[in-house]
């Protein structure tokens, strides 16, 4: 068995193709969106766990490939601009993991990367726009 | 014995000035009483690091040739509108200001990613920014279109000019509704998911010196990592806002007008703000002395978070609805701590101003005193007191007649 998250860009040509369908179908794998972002006239992204035999895996990444889809890995894909944090604390009541704390004393917002879920939330509550979401 | 703003001045000088920070002077008076602390410590340093949405620069961009009259005329920096209703090559940008093609509110929230505040920290950081100018033109002034990059080493001047920051005490947010609101408060989740607030609380520099005492027209002061000076009392001043015994106001009162040149200032400190749903701002760092001339202003600058509580206001309804109920109080103490109980609810609360940069705002002020660097200034006027009676008025609306111009 194999589970994996993993991000898929692909051009706005394909985007009116089953390309989720036929991973379910043709290769037999579980698929978990969770995220899509596709807009006309751009390049599509697509954020997926896929979980299934490690046979029927490498044979689904093998289609994606031939039809031109880029596949990379999910990362930790929240990433604090560090020069840009004020240490103000707006994002900390707003995530829902505590991956945001202040220091008690010296009153310094730190992020812990490993405790966060990129549910993207802090984005939009971050004052200075200091946090940002890469792939 | 009370001690002169000379004698303070004296001491700067010759690098003898005992100065300390708000927060220090707490365990100075806990510990030695007000009488001792007086004597000892000669000026106390504050900070504040906040969203102020009523920030702006004025800029004089020198001449190009042929000359241009931009009164009159449209006029954007890096695509967002500045005002040029002044003389020829002078321009007015606030910070609230968004981009000619900002998508606004249209697809709510919107992000306002960039307005006049990254205009305000681009330029203090040294970037080129596009100026695009169209004008009527006249005899003495011909050219009708304008389009280059300025730098703030080539202007002529470039000064912040921010009629009302520092607030003295704020509103604390709440949201009492069933779905998310986006306010100049931050994100409020539904049913008080969370409260807002923003004040540097016992480093505040009002709230240090709550009835005016030593901060006027003329304060030298940190401002935005440079020296900049109170120029008036701030729009919205409401110095007859309601009391507690130790004269801190128990809601928004005083306010500043701040002036200082922005060529000194550094990006550090004036910071280009988006609050999602709501527009962009500038966050700015202000720091003001205190002169210790009395045990009075020991007393004063002893106060700590947990003498400082603030109206929590239902920003779903109350504030936009301009309600007056209030949903409780709770001191910045209990803010601070991460969590506070309001209605019996435990409840995450969120800061948008800085302490950790209000703190670093008072220990580089103290650093400057410290030198020698900075002295103090003496007030040429002292800023309307709780005696003034003035307070905040609200818009009172009248009905226009449609078919008479009433102006």
């Amino acid at each position: 068995m194999v589970s994996k998250k993993i991000l898929l860009k692909f051009p706005n040509r394909l985007v009116d193709q089953p390309i989720v369908y036929k991973l379910v179908k043709e290769y037999n794998l579980e698929v978990n969106i969770l995220k899509a972002k596709i807009m006309p006239d751009e390049e599509g992204i697509l954020a997926l766990e896929l979980r299934g035999e490690s046979s029927n895996y490498k044979e689904g990444l093998a289609y994606l490939k031939r039809i031109r889809v880029r596949v990379e890995p999910l990362g930790k894909d929240i990433i604090r601009n560090e020069s840009r944090c004020t240490h103000c604390g707006a994002c900390i009541p707003i995530c829902p993991t505590q991956a945001l704390r202040m220091d008690p004393i010296t009153k310094a917002v730190s992020f812990i990367n490993t405790e966060c879920i990129a549910c993207e939330l802090c984005i939009v509550a971050c004052p200075p726009s200091a946090m940002e979401l890469h792939y | 014995m009370a001690k002169t703003w000379e004698e303070i001045n004296s001491k700067i000088k010759q690098r003898k000035a005992v100065v300390v920070t708000a927060e220090e002077m707490i365990h100075i008076v806990a510990e030695k009483g007000t009488k001792r602390a007086a004597q000892q410590v000669d000026v106390v340093t504050t900070g504040t690091f906040g969203p102020m949405c009523s920030s702006g620069m004025y800029i004089n961009i020198g001449q190009p040739k042929p000359k241009i009259k931009l009164g009159g005329g449209v006029c954007y920096l890096n695509d967002v509108p500045a005002y040029p209703g002044f003389a020829a090559v002078d321009l007015l940008l606030g910070c609230s200001q968004v981009a000619e093609n900002d998508p606004l509110n249209r697809e709510h929230p919107g992000q306002f990613k960039y307005g006049g505040g990254h205009v305000i920290e681009d330029l203090v950081a040294g970037k080129n920014i596009r100026l695009s100018a169209r004008a009527y033109g006249t005899d003495c002034y011909p050219r009708k279109k304008l389009d280059t990059y300025i730098n703030i080493k080539d202007l002529n001047e470039a000064i912040l000019f921010n009629p009302r920051n520092a607030y003295q005490n704020y509103n604390v947010a709440v949201n009492l509704s069933d779905k998310i609101i986006y306010t100049y408060m931050g994100v409020l989740r539904p049913k008080m998911g969370n409260i807002n607030y923003s004040s540097a609380g016992q480093l505040s520099p009002l709230l240090n010196d709550p009835l005016y005492r030593t901060i006027g027209i003329g304060t030298r002061i940190f401002l935005g990592g440079g020296i900049g000076y109170v120029s008036w009392h701030g729009t919205q001043h409401s110095p007859a806002t309601p009391r507690n015994e130790k004269q801190i106001p128990l809601g928004g009162a005083g306010t500043l007008a701040v002036t200082g040149d922005l060529k000194q200032m550094s990006p550090e400190y004036l910071v280009g703000t988006s609050m999602t749903g709501y527009g962009s701002t500038l966050t700015v760092g202000i720091g003001i002395p205190i002169p210790i001339l009395d045990e009075e202003m020991a007393q004063f600058t002893a106060v700590r978070d947990e003498d400082i509580t603030a109206p929590v206001i239902d920003y779903s309804d109350a504030y936009p609805n301009r309600k007056s109920d209030i949903v409780g109080r709770i001191s910045y103490a209990e803010l601070r701590t991460g969590k506070a109980t309001l209605q019996g609810k435990e409840i995450p609360t969120g800061s948008l101003s800085s302490y950790y940069k209000a703190r670093i705002i008072a220990n580089t002020l103290k650093q400057w005193i410290e030198a020698g660097e900075f002295v103090l200034t003496q007030p040429v006027q002292p800023l309307p007191g709780p005696e003034s009676g003035m307070d905040a008025k609200a818009l009172k609306e009248r009905p226009v007649k449609s078919d008479l111009r009433t102006f």
